[in-house]
């Protein structure tokens, strides 16, 4: 029979030597008595053989980190579960992966009790100021743990306390850091600490950021369970909250609505007067932004037209020659744009034509820039350009050509072909939605092109019969 | 009027904003100078009695506000008492509070005072003051104004780790209805700038450095529910076009709550707090489980996810031609689909049905949830017979009916 004990401080170390050393020899787990320093628990029956000396053993690489965890937990038979459990995957290392077997899973248990008292230790730790003599601040807490989690979790305090000097005592052990040096020594009895203003401060804002229309108890004790309310300065509110929340609630209810303080109509009003932009501050802005250029995007081109018209023609975004031209309408489709409205019966002269993206869109390939259709940020980033020009025109019609521009004005660009020809009410007024010329440029033959051709016609001669009544 | 006083009133009035998340920074700690350090998942200091983690000092700057947002307690219309922190009492209490291991950082937020590059820039100046004068490592999350010029945001993003910008109502309608101070495309549009900057941060200069980070944690977003109409599909709908469009984190649903001193124009109801709940599940279900919205939301006709019952379990109930599902065999997508599977035990199953035949008994310690699993998987050892299409298969899962009174 070999009996092992292990110190307080250094557990996992001191384990894994002896397991090595234990299962190098070839010792069964039967063989074993482990035991803890201090624990006063005696085998009499033990022979008192030291472990043998550490040789070279290979484990499955993810069990390191499990037995790591499960040294530091409260149940006394871990040792003895972790190293039964090693003595079984010498034979069959696939074991780790079976989370279905039953004494993998009553380790991952503990593993898993481990991280969460180490992860509340981390969270509910509450530092305390005391005097210090020397240049850094000095802070002090209790704490009491229900594992073994203060080494640990010990280094994570030092990481993020690394200006200050600081210990946190524990029944079992305490850890101290000063001048930038982490040790640990005996536990203690819970020391006397002085009260901190600060926590008047937390406890204020505890009370206040608690909401006390959504009352849910059982979420706040599943997760910050009572035995840690006693060393918490901020639990002491706790009972008050929830006595009270229901009545507060209501009372919240039952307040008829005040009138609104003068200053509120005051203050409303030169908002609301402040918004409009004129024509200069508008091209001046323009300017300012052609000053950045944006990488995969052309310049900056604005609309073009009388600033009184009565017809704002909507496309999607400039093109290559647009984007060259700085200028609206005036490639391909601009053409096209310029006959169809010329057979409707249409001055295209006379409206106001512009884009609902005011950049040039592309993706280079060798010396080409192929257009990219703008993505939704893209539109909602140049709607203000727009709604600044309809607000200055404000026309009687807005003709939407094509998906972009009817997103842009319609919030929705989905069923173009079935919607076109249609006026449809929106925060901007009328709009007529139609299709865009490059989409008729883009017809596989001609007749479909011809097609196409005859519905925005027909759309133009709609729109000008409408600004004509 | 003290610092207690202040923080009384600035607090309370930050409590309607549900983010308190401080996980998925970079890692960084202070052991080569200054104060603090972040964790990968966060690190939850309390919680209070509405069940809500308090993980950061989550405070406004200022209640004073220009804007008339219906559903906002500091709406300049309300009569509650105002305040207004210096920045430099933020800076203190917010290292304090650290400094006794109460909070992993600030959250902060506030009203609209004089213009919105004023409001701005006074919190730019509070983060850039922790970062750069205190050496903080910690957490810091900036309430995004949506108007502030691009350059404050800019600076907003190299000094937090998360930048917000609340979408406030599921629909533009309900934005302009109930905040009309706000305009939802400004806001998206500020949504794009943090994404592309963001996107900004990951290339390197043409010298191959890293560029500076921006805004870590990404961004986030929150949306009041119940205030308005909008029906889940509504909602679920927007949420998962704005994950998409500007790559949020997070977008948070809060349960319209009866503030002090509220307008005539909404409706003072108990939050609903189950359905905020059940948004949150099939939030999760759209990240993380291969769901899409119209999957989730056809369960039923009005569009609004079942109250009694789980999305995921509804979603099961509705769709039974697709079980039982073997679960020695089945694809990881339909394991996924599985009510009682969450993802954590489903790679266990994954990695365990490599080497040997899963038993009923194995699930359990995988953690699975057996109950709501049963009728709806076979195993070597079970089979749900006819439980799968049994007609009371529902009543099972839903809580009895309550029995009103009679008198």
């Amino acid at each position: 029979m070999h009996r092992v004990t292990l110190p307080a401080i250094g557990t996992a170390t001191a384990w894994r030597d002896a397991a090595r050393g234990l299962l190098a020899a070839g010792v069964p787990p039967e063989a074993v008595l482990w035991a803890e320093e201090g624990a006063g628990q005696s085998d009499l029956f033990a022979a008192d053989a030291p472990p043998p000396p550490a040789g070279a053993i290979t484990v499955p690489k993810s069990f390191v980190p499990l037995a790591q965890s499960v040294c530091w937990h409260a149940e006394p038979e871990r040792f003895a579960r972790l190293y039964a459990f090693l003595w079984r995957l010498q034979g069959s290392p696939r074991l780790m992966a079976d989370r279905g077997d039953e004494s993998l899973a009553q380790l991952r248990q503990m593993e898993k009790q481990v991280r969460r008292c180490a992860h509340k230790m981390t969270a509910f730790v509450r530092f305390r100021e005391i005097e210090g003599g020397g240049p850094r601040r000095r802070f002090a807490a209790w704490f009491e743990p229900t594992h073994h989690t203060l080494e640990p979790t010990a280094p994570h305090f030092a990481k993020r306390f690394a200006d200050m000097d600081w210990a946190i005592f524990t029944p079992a052990l305490s850890a101290h850091f000063e001048g930038g040096e982490l040790r640990f020594a005996e536990g203690a009895p819970r020391p006397d600490l002085p009260e901190d203003a600060a926590d008047a401060l937390w406890g204020t804002y505890f009370r206040n950021i608690f909401n006390p229309a959504r009352l849910k108890v059982k979420a706040m004790t599943s997760e910050m369970p009572k035995k840690y309310w006693k060393n918490l300065p901020e639990a002491r509110h706790i009972p008050e909250l929830i006595a009270t929340a229901e009545a507060r609630a209501a009372e919240m209810a039952a307040k008829a609505p005040t009138l609104p303080p003068a200053r509120a109509a005051r203050i409303l009003q030169r908002l609301h007067t402040e918004e409009k932009v004129s024509w200069e501050e508008l091209a001046a802005k323009a300017e300012e932004e052609n000053r950045h250029g944006r990488e995969g995007y052309g310049r900056f081109v604005m609309g073009e037209g009388p600033h009184d018209a009565r017809l704002i023609i909507v496309g999607e975004q400039p093109g290559d020659m647009e984007d060259e031209a700085g200028r609206p309408f005036v490639g391909p489709s601009g053409q096209l744009l310029d006959k169809a409205a010329e057979a409707a019966g249409l001055n295209r002269r006379e409206a106001y034509v512009t884009n609902a993206v005011k950049r040039f869109k592309f993706e280079r390939r060798g010396k080409r820039r192929i257009h990219q259709s703008p993505d939704r940020s893209d539109i909602e980033h140049a709607r203000w350009w727009l709604s600044r020009e309809i607000e200055l025109i404000r026309p009687r019609l807005i003709l939407a050509l094509g998906g972009t521009a009817a997103e842009t004005l319609t919030g929705q660009r989905a069923g173009i072909l079935k919607r076109r020809g249609h006026v449809e009410e929106t925060e901007y007024g009328p709009v007529l939605l139609s299709l865009h010329p490059s989409y008729i440029l883009r017809q596989p033959d001609a007749g479909a092109q011809a097609e196409a051709r005859a519905d925005l016609e027909a759309d133009l001669a709609e729109a000008a019969r409408r600004i004509a009544a | 009027m003290t610092l207690q006083d202040k923080l009384e009133i600035l607090s309370d009035a930050a409590r309607y904003d549900a983010s308190c998340a401080s996980s998925s920074t970079t890692r960084r700690d202070s052991s080569k100078g200054g104060i603090g350090s972040t964790t990968g998942s966060g690190i939850c200091h309390a919680y209070a009695p509405d069940g809500r983690c308090i993980s950061l000092l989550k405070i406004l700057m200022t209640n004073f506000c220009i804007y008339d947002c219906a559903y906002c307690v500091n709406r300049v219309s309300s009569n509650v008492p105002r305040a207004r922190f210096t920045p430099e009492e933020v800076v203190t209490l917010t290292l304090e509070f650290y400094r006794r291991n109460y909070i992993e950082g600030l959250f902060l937020s506030s009203g609209i005072i004089q213009s919105p590059d004023k409001t701005m820039s006074d919190m730019v100046q509070i983060a850039r003051t922790l970062r750069e004068r205190e050496g903080f490592k910690g957490y810091i999350h900036l309430k995004t104004i949506p108007d502030a010029a691009p350059e404050l945001i800019e600076e907003a993003g190299r000094h937090a780790d998360r930048l917000s910008i609340n979408v406030e109502m599921p629909t533009d309608q309900s934005v302009r209805q109930y905040a009309p101070e706000k305009k939802p495309e400004t806001i998206r549009g500020a949504m794009g700038d943090v994404k592309r900057h963001e996107r900004a941060a990951k290339d390197r200069t043409h010298k191959g450095r890293k560029a500076p980070a921006f805004a870590p944690a990404g961004q986030s977003t929150q949306m009041i529910i119940g205030a308005d109409a909008a029906n889940d599909a509504t909602i679920l709908g927007q949420s998962s076009r704005l994950y998409g469009d500007y790559r949020l984190r997070r977008v948070y649903y809060s349960a319209f709550s009866p503030i002090p001193d509220s307008t005539a124009k909404l409706p003072l109801i108990k939050p609903p707090l189950i359905r905020e709940h059940r948004l949150y599940q099939a939030d999760w279900l759209m990240r993380f489980y291969g769901f899409e919205v119209g999957e989730i939301t056809a369960a039923q006709a009005d569009g609004n996810l079942d109250l009694t019952i789980d999305p995921k379990l509804a979603w099961a109930l509705a769709n039974r031609h697709r079980f039982p599902v073997d679960v020695q065999r089945a694809e990881k997508e339909l394991l996924l689909r599985v009510p009682g599977f969450g993802t954590k035990s489903v790679d266990r199953i994954l990695t365990t049905r490599r080497h040997r035949r899963l038993r009923y008994e194995d699930l359990r310690r995988m953690g699975a949830n057996l109950k709501s699993a049963k009728a709806f998987i076979t195993l070597t050892d079970w089979s749900p017979g006819g439980l799968t299409d049994a007609a009371n298969l529902r009543a099972r899962f839903a809580p009895p009916a309550e029995q009103l009174s009679l008198f």
